[in-house]
């Protein structure tokens, strides 16, 4: 592009100006339906019922459509804590484990370690969908059915094959020669993970951490499968239940009240920390 | 390539250990095992386990209540005779060829757009990829909405703008149906791909397009016999991950047209989630998965050897 600058300045103003209508215009879709709903969930609820022609509120701004998400069943609130609940406890966990598992592959050597290794990444390639069943058998069995704490052991599981792999990577990639460094002035094993590595390798549990939560926060099936009482229902389970008409007439604005719920953690997560996110990606693209 | 060189540091720190203070050098690589110890318990208790189980479950007749009795492949021969399993499953591959085409029409475009180094293209990237992060459960209840025929946005859309004589229910009948779903994947998941598809873009010497410019190759000679059989593993990780992602459809399915209209689009997955937890027949359920969890693994095994076959070498 460089070089057409010079050679041709009409030309390429032109092409400046057409690429960038197509960027803009294909941004616009992307974006539009995440903006439209957001936009009409502050429409007075007669209004929300309506099709969104204009997308925005025309009859005043209310946040009716919210407070009415406290009138279905247990309450969106509820919901929503119990969504709080699961995620952050499984970013917690998912961390910690794969800390400590990413050390434990990248720095020793024991009997059956690459078989260890191998199992936990194989399980990539399995369907946790078809094994729900068991899973829930083995809850029940626990006394851990329709219990939060059962549906975190569960989301840390499916969550740790690309975790301590991105672990071991981030591990791999610090010098030896820094351990030895720290162990000569007398760090004992823990204390060396915790006060010399773990600054070290913070971008990758950054990155664990951000996959964790996106994807434990958006869980349907397992969700659905496992939490049967009401009382236990994560957020897109719970939205479900409302949209499916479950408790009366479908209430769109509640819908779209929502939805934006939902989606608004992701977007601001995924917004502030992209770097990592795309680095997650890449990581799992170029091995 | 670390791990190749790992091995050979531990054969022969192993042979050195051998010859001499063996005990010792062994008991401390050994809290290796404590480190990992907490992973493979989970993995073990809520993956390795609940798999054999499923296997052993798809043995047997097994009702949520009551015990549950041996009956050897029984399941299986019913499964052979479970037309709205094969039904299901056929709709399923349908709609996995479909759409893996329609996020690939999409997602490649768009991969040779935002590749380029051009200012505004980071936030491009990032509008496209916005919808990625909202989750599959979010994205089917908010197009959920926009698809209805009263409250929603296309029909009246439509009606208003004098398209249709009347609102027209766009999730009465399979085809309209269906393609909106696909439109709706499409929207969720191409800024995947599409970044998937950059990071292999990116992965091409720019030297070698020059040089194929200056031998006078046009653009769609140098996309074919230079940037597709550079990008061959990057393309079989996008399909696999795309054909995957695909044969286990059920969110959008089960929020958005509750396998409707009349049953025509349930997904295996669904049929499953149908048989085990609707009619809780958990071991034919069980039997089903693991015909569902084979076809997805020799599926899988069939693109990698497909992709991975070096054609050019």
């Amino acid at each position: 592009m460089a070089t057409t600058t010079n050679t041709a300045p009409d030309r390429s103003i032109g092409r400046f100006i057409s690429e960038h209508s197509i960027g803009l215009f294909l941004s616009a879709i992307f974006i539009a339906p995440i903006f439209w709903t957001f936009l009409s969930s502050l429409k007075r609820p007669p209004e929300a019922r309506q099709p969104p022609l204009p997308p925005w509120p025309t009859t005043g701004v209310s946040f009716e459509n919210y407070a009415a998400l406290d009138t279905f069943g247990a309450g969106l609130w509820h919901s929503a804590q119990n969504s709080i609940f699961v995620s952050v406890s499984s970013v917690v966990l998912t961390a910690a484990i794969s800390l400590l598992a990413g050390y434990g592959f990248s720095r020793f050597r024991f009997p059956l370690k690459n078989l260890f290794f191998v199992m936990i990444l194989s399980t990539i390639m399995i369907p946790f969908q078809s094994i729900l069943t068991p899973i829930f058998l083995l809850l029940a069995t626990f006394k851990l059915q329709n219990t939060l704490s059962g549906l975190v052991l569960v989301y840390v599981t499916l969550q740790l094959p690309f975790s301590i792999f991105m672990m071991r990577n981030a591990f791999d990639a610090v010098p030896k020669e820094i351990e030895e460094a720290a162990r000569i002035d007398g760090a004992r094993s823990v204390a060396l993970l915790t006060k010399i590595m773990l600054p070290l390798v913070w971008p990758g549990i950054v990155t664990v951490a951000l996959f964790a939560f996106l994807n434990t926060w958006n869980e349907f099936i397992a969700a659905l499968v496992l939490m049967t009482d009401q009382d236990k229902f994560t957020l897109p389970i719970m939205m479900t239940a409302v949209q499916s008409g479950r408790f009366g007439a479908v209430n769109w604005g509640a819908v779209q009240a929502g939805v934006t719920v939902m989606m608004i953690p992701c977007l601001i997560l995924f917004l502030l920390l992209q770097r990592f996110y795309i680095r997650g990606l890449t990581a799992g693209a170029v091995k | 390539m670390s791990s190749i060189s790992a091995k050979s540091d531990r054969d022969a720190g192993a042979q050195a250990a051998a010859a001499k203070a063996r005990p010792r050098v062994d008991r401390s690589q050994w809290i290796g095992l404590l480190y990992i110890a907490p992973a493979i318990i989970l993995v073990a208790i809520f993956f390795v386990i609940p798999l054999v189980m499923t296997i052993w479950m798809s043995l047997h007749n097994w009702p949520l209540m009551g015990g549950h009795t041996f009956i050897g492949l029984d399941n299986y021969v019913a499964i052979t005779k479970d037309t709205r399993f094969w039904n299901a499953l056929k709709f399923t591959l349908y709609y996995t060829v479909i759409v893996t085409i329609a996020i690939f029409a999409v997602a490649f475009p768009l991969a040779l757009f935002v590749e380029k180094p051009r200012p505004l293209n980071g936030l491009y990237r990032t509008a496209f990829f916005m919808p990625v992060v909202v989750g599959f459960a979010s994205a089917s209840l908010l197009w959920a909405w926009l698809l209805n025929v009263d409250a929603g946005l296309f029909s009246p859309a439509a009606f208003r703008l004098g398209l249709t004589e009347k609102k027209f229910n766009l999730l009465a009948t399979f085809d309209p149906a269906f393609w909106s779903i696909i439109v709706m994947v499409v929207w969720k998941v191409a800024g995947f791909t599409m970044i998937i598809l950059m990071t292999g873009l990116q992965s091409i010497p720019g030297d070698l397009m020059e040089a194929a410019k200056i031998d006078g190759a046009s653009g769609w000679q140098r996309f074919t016999s230079i940037t597709l059989p550079l990008m061959r593993r990057t393309l079989a990780l996008a399909l696999i991950l795309s054909v995957a992602g695909s044969i286990l459809a059920f969110d959008q399915f089960y929020i958005i047209l509750r396998g409707g209209p009349r049953n025509s689009t349930l997904t295996a997955v669904y049929w499953i989630f149908n048989q085990s937890f609707v009619s809780f027949k958990l071991g034919y359920g069980a039997a089903l998965s693991v015909v569902l969890l084979v076809i997805l693994v020799v599926i899988s095994l069939v693109q990698l050897r497909l992709l991975r076959n070096p054609e050019g070498t």
